[in-house]
């Protein structure tokens, strides 16, 4: 009888077959639930809603309406030359005209109160590059970043995948609104120390991503402290600035650099992107600024792994630096944002349910701690599942984000029309009334 | 730049700063060392500083304080505002300052280094000086990249045509609405655009080979592309086999950031710098002994410098060598449509099509940057038969996506048929149009080229103008050409060629009348080479 050998199949590398990109997470086996069973207004009335994505669809009519009138100019500037120097343009450095179009939309978000050098300005192919970047520029494989719970679920993947890199969390709690104290730090960076492994940065997202809530001056203070004192790195993730629901409310970490003239800004660098404030996530446009310029000339670069598209830049460049075109759509985008936010709160306060304070993202921050059967991250994922399977909502759990108390829930309530958002709240409703319910009945007996 | 550390009278550096041991604790420990040593020897001599070393952390962590210094200002940047005074907070010798700056990784630094290769170098001054016929006509003429310009003139206006309709909403004037491109869109590319690209690709190969749009991922540009294929196939520490003389930015693209190792498979001008499997082999044995864990083959075909194609026969050998030893062929096939002259391009597609090869060891790397002279759109192909590797590399384009808008815009364009017919044949003439005439001017100067048929560039000889016959000589010669003759040229050495004197002259971007004047430059540098 014939032996069958069995030939040894090519092999792959460790990056492959890892699991770091995380998409069997319960975060991702939602949005399965979404693909396989998706919610239409007309064709599948009674499909999974989808709201376990952080994407902004309120303010596309005011992109429409600009594209429309100035798509001629837009596409390819002036004349021959104009074209010539698009299709070549490979240059890492960035069209010139973008990067400054971006500086002073930063600049417009921030209202003022902190200057952007477009000099200091490095583009990426949408922020995931941006914060993958800095990782491979800030810390070697086994080193650390310190990231405060809860954590938008991609920086497992993004930070850590094909860098090499660990994240330590650092523990925030619904005893203070999740804030950032300094002996969360302290606590974080001594158990790094524990376990012998070099901390080298503090990544930050503010407004935070999951919480929309934006991050207070006073503990923007205590953590450059930090930083400055453990001479590490500070990223500034600002993704959501232009979401915050009114301008005052947000301090960006520029502006308190400023405010002190720059002393230990070498350790700063802020990522940015056009995809959740102007809702541009297919254009892949991110930045980081950075303030030291090592940084800047080694993060110019990398990436030429990730470039813009020079058409996209040429594209996107005259809408930027129409400040009358961005001061109109930022200030209507906060405010049609801060209607959503109402909207969803009160909706789900009806419901019996109550979230976080926020201020901006596109997205609250839901408490079903009380509703829990087990107060644990089990009893937050059975919630989870009958929430994704019964109710028919994709959201995302509190446990995919690290958040170290169970049964809070990120819901995005900017990725669908109102009509959609009241059938979505009308659903929760139902669900809590049938719990109330059958709680009831179950006391009773 | 930043001017490093800043030695302030009131605060001493930081010991513990990242130059890793600090000047402060040394200057205490290196006299007593002396002292020490004198009386109990070599190894009081170590401990005693060790120990007081140890207690000198000690106490500075307990003593901390929290001084912080000025960051040195930035010269690039006119925004920082110079710091007008200094916190004094206190002027004990151990107090921590901050002015050492914070760390940045070896992976950040090794680039650092690489900036001085003639290949940046070069393109530096360009930059700095550029040729133009008319406004500057004594300035550095770019010979070192790689970029087709010959037939913009007809991309160009099939946009200028066609553009409004192409780029929001479908081809053909359908509705202007953003949602269709602003989303999130599959980070490995619209199936509508792969669908085009794996029908331009088979258009350019001349319908050899055809190629399964759900086996491509897209990403930015050819470079992530390559990377993002070595983060799939190899470790970090592991190596890949790559014929030499090989294009430079393969250095950049595979080692950087996955730590993969590339080892030059030398060939030579006797065999026209073909591919030897027999050299193959030896590369492989030596790597082995060394340790080095080869997990595949790297070949650029059409290649790159050179502008050789690979014959059927090579392909099969290699295919055969990479079954026999286990490993990944990769097949950068990026100029692919740029190819002139009698022979035939033969992809390795069409090479694993004829016969029962395992494919699942087979990935080509492809990209518009060169064929369709749109470096700037960053449109790159990782082509693969390997579905763990498409799954795979279909999650890591998440780091490298194209921009939906240019998805668009090129799915159109690729799909007219008519218009990519009419811009091969036409493109392929002037390139060949070009090599004829710059090649016959070097030779009229004494310079002989390698034969090529595909690429934008030709591989000449300049041995004879070099003063010696070596890596120094060729790099003088290089240095002339760039600062005297004022031609950037890449020098062989920059593409680990191991005979020296050979140079990769791109012509693609110049006008016919542009040869004469790069040849004159040429002339004046060789006869005083010759004398």
């Amino acid at each position: 009888m014939a032996i069958e050998i069995e030939q040894p199949s090519v092999g792959l590398s460790r990056v492959a077959v890892s699991e770091t990109h995380g998409e069997d997470s319960p975060y991702f086996a939602g949005w399965k639930a979404y693909d396989e069973n998706p919610y239409d207004e007309v064709k599948n009335p009674s499909g999974v809603i989808q709201m376990g994505l952080a994407e902004n669809q309120v303010s596309f009519d005011l992109l429409e309406e600009y594209l429309e009138q100035n798509l001629e100019s837009s596409t390819w500037g002036n004349g021959n030359s104009s074209f010539r120097e698009n299709a070549l343009f490979q240059d890492y450095h960035g069209l010139k005209a973008f990067s400054k179009a971006m500086a002073s939309f930063m600049e417009q978000i921030r209202g003022g109160r902190a200057k952007f050098d477009p000099n200091r300005i490095v583009l990426t192919a949408g922020a995931t590059a941006a914060n993958e970047l800095l990782t491979f520029i800030l810390a070697d494989p086994g080193d650390a970043l310190l990231v405060p719970t809860p954590y938008y679920p991609g920086f497992d993947r993004d930070l850590r995948w094909r860098t090499g890199v660990k994240i330590v969390p650092v523990h925030c709690n619904s005893t203070n609104n999740f804030q950032v104290t300094p002996e969360a730090l302290e606590d974080a960076y001594s158990k790094a120390q524990a376990m012998n492994i070099k901390v080298r940065g503090l990544l930050i997202t503010n407004p935070s991503n999951p919480l929309g809530a934006t991050i207070q001056r006073s503990v923007l203070e205590e953590i450059l402290e930090f930083v400055t004192r453990k001479n590490i790195h500070l990223v500034s993730d600002e993704i959501y600035s232009g979401s915050v629901f009114s301008s005052s409310e947000f301090t960006s970490i520029a502006e308190i650099l400023e405010v002190q003239k720059y002393r230990n800004a070498e350790r700063v660098h802020i990522v940015y992107s056009l995809s959740k404030d102007l809702g541009l996530p297919g254009f892949r446009v991110g930045t980081i600024y950075s303030y030291n310029d090592q940084v800047v000339t080694t993060a110019r670069r990398m990436s030429s792994f990730s470039l813009v598209s020079s058409q996209t830049q040429n594209l996107l460049a005259s809408m930027l630096s129409d400040s009358k075109f961005t001061e109109n759509y930022i200030r209507t985008n906060r405010e049609r944002l801060r209607k959503r936010y109402e909207l969803i709160i009160e909706g789900l306060r009806k419901a019996g349910i109550e979230c976080l304070k926020g201020n901006g993202g596109l997205f609250c921050w839901m408490n079903l701690s009380p509703f829990l059967d087990k107060p644990t991250r089990e009893g937050e994922l059975d919630l989870w599942n009958s929430i994704v399977q019964e109710v028919k909502l994709n959201i995302s759990p509190g446990s995919s984000c690290h958040c170290s108390e169970p049964g809070w829930f990120r819901v995005c309530f900017a990725n669908m029309s109102e009509q959609t958002l009241e059938i979505a709240l009308k659903r929760i409703n139902d669900f809590m009334e049938k719990r109330k319910r059958s709680w009831l009945l179950f006391s009773n007996l | 730049m930043m001017t490093g550390l800043r030695r302030n009278p009131e605060n001493e550096e930081d010991p513990k700063g990242t130059s890793g041991g600090g000047g402060t604790a040394m200057r205490i420990i290196v006299p007593l060392q002396g002292v020490v040593q004198g009386r109990g020897g070599l190894i009081l001599g170590s401990v005693i500083p060790c120990a007081l070393f140890y207690f000198l952390q000690l106490y500075l962590r307990r003593n901390r304080s929290n001084s912080s210094s000025p960051p040195s200002p930035s010269q690039s940047s006119g925004q920082l505002v110079e710091p007008s005074g200094l916190p004094r907070s206190s002027s004990s010798l151990f107090s921590r300052s901050s002015t050492a700056p914070a760390y940045i990784s070896s992976r950040a630094n090794t680039i650092a280094k690489s900036a001085d290769a003639p290949y940046y170098v070069g393109l530096k001054k360009v930059t700095e000086d550029p040729y133009d016929t008319l406004n500057n006509p004594d300035g550095v003429i770019q010979l070192g990249l790689a970029e087709n310009t010959l037939s913009l003139d007809l991309v160009r206006d099939w946009l200028a045509e066609n553009v409004k309709d192409s780029i929001i909403g479908a081809g053909g004037g359908g509705d202007l609405s953003i949602r269709g491109i602003a989303t999130y869109q599959p980070f490995d590319g619209l199936m509508e655009f792969k669908v085009a690209v794996a029908g331009f690709m088979s258009q350019v190969m001349d319908r050899s080979v055809s190629f399964n749009p759900s086996q491509i991922v897209l990403t930015s540009g050819a470079t992530p592309a390559l990377e993002i294929l070595s983060f799939c196939l190899a470790d970090a520490g592991n190596a890949f086999l790559v014929p030499s003389p090989y294009y430079p930015g393969f250095d950049r693209d595979i080692k950087w950031r996955t730590g993969v190792e590339l080892i030059p498979v030398p060939c030579r001008s006797t065999d026209n710098f073909s591919l030897s499997i027999t050299a193959l082999d030896r590369a492989f044995n030596q790597a082995k002994k060394r340790g080095l864990k080869v997990r595949g083959v790297l070949i650029s075909n059409p290649s790159n410098p050179v502008g050789s194609l690979m014959s059927w026969d090579t392909l099969y050998s290699l295919l055969d060598f990479a079954r026999e030893k286990n490993i990944h062929i990769i097949s950068d096939e990026i100029f692919a449509g740029s190819t002139y002259g009698d022979q035939e391009f033969v992809s390795i597609a069409r090479v694993l099509d004829s016969e029962d090869f395992d494919r699942s060891r087979v990935h080509i790397i492809y990209g518009l940057s060169k064929d369709l002279s749109l470096p700037g759109f960053r449109v790159g192909v990782i082509y693969s038969f390997n579905e763990n590797v498409i799954a795979a590399a279909k999650k890591l384009a998440r780091f490298s996506s194209i921009s939906a808008p240019t998805q668009h815009l090129l799915t159109s364009m690729l799909s007219d048929a008519r218009f990519i017919q009419e811009y091969i044949e036409t493109n392929r003439k002037r390139i060949q149009i070009m090599y004829l005439a710059f090649v016959e001017g070097l030779k009229q100067l004494g310079i002989e080229c390698m034969q090529s048929s595909g690429g934008f560039y030709c591989w000449a000889n300049m041995s004879g103008l070099s003063r010696s016959y070596s890596e120094k000589g060729e790099l003088e010669l290089w240095d002339k050409l760039l600062n005297i003759a004022k031609i950037n040229v890449t020098p062989g050495s920059s593409c680990h060629c191991i005979e020296p004197g050979w140079f990769r002259c791109c012509f693609t971007t110049l006008t016919e009348n542009d040869i004469p004047v790069v040849m004159e430059r040429i002339r004046k540098i060789s006869e005083t080479c010759r004398s």
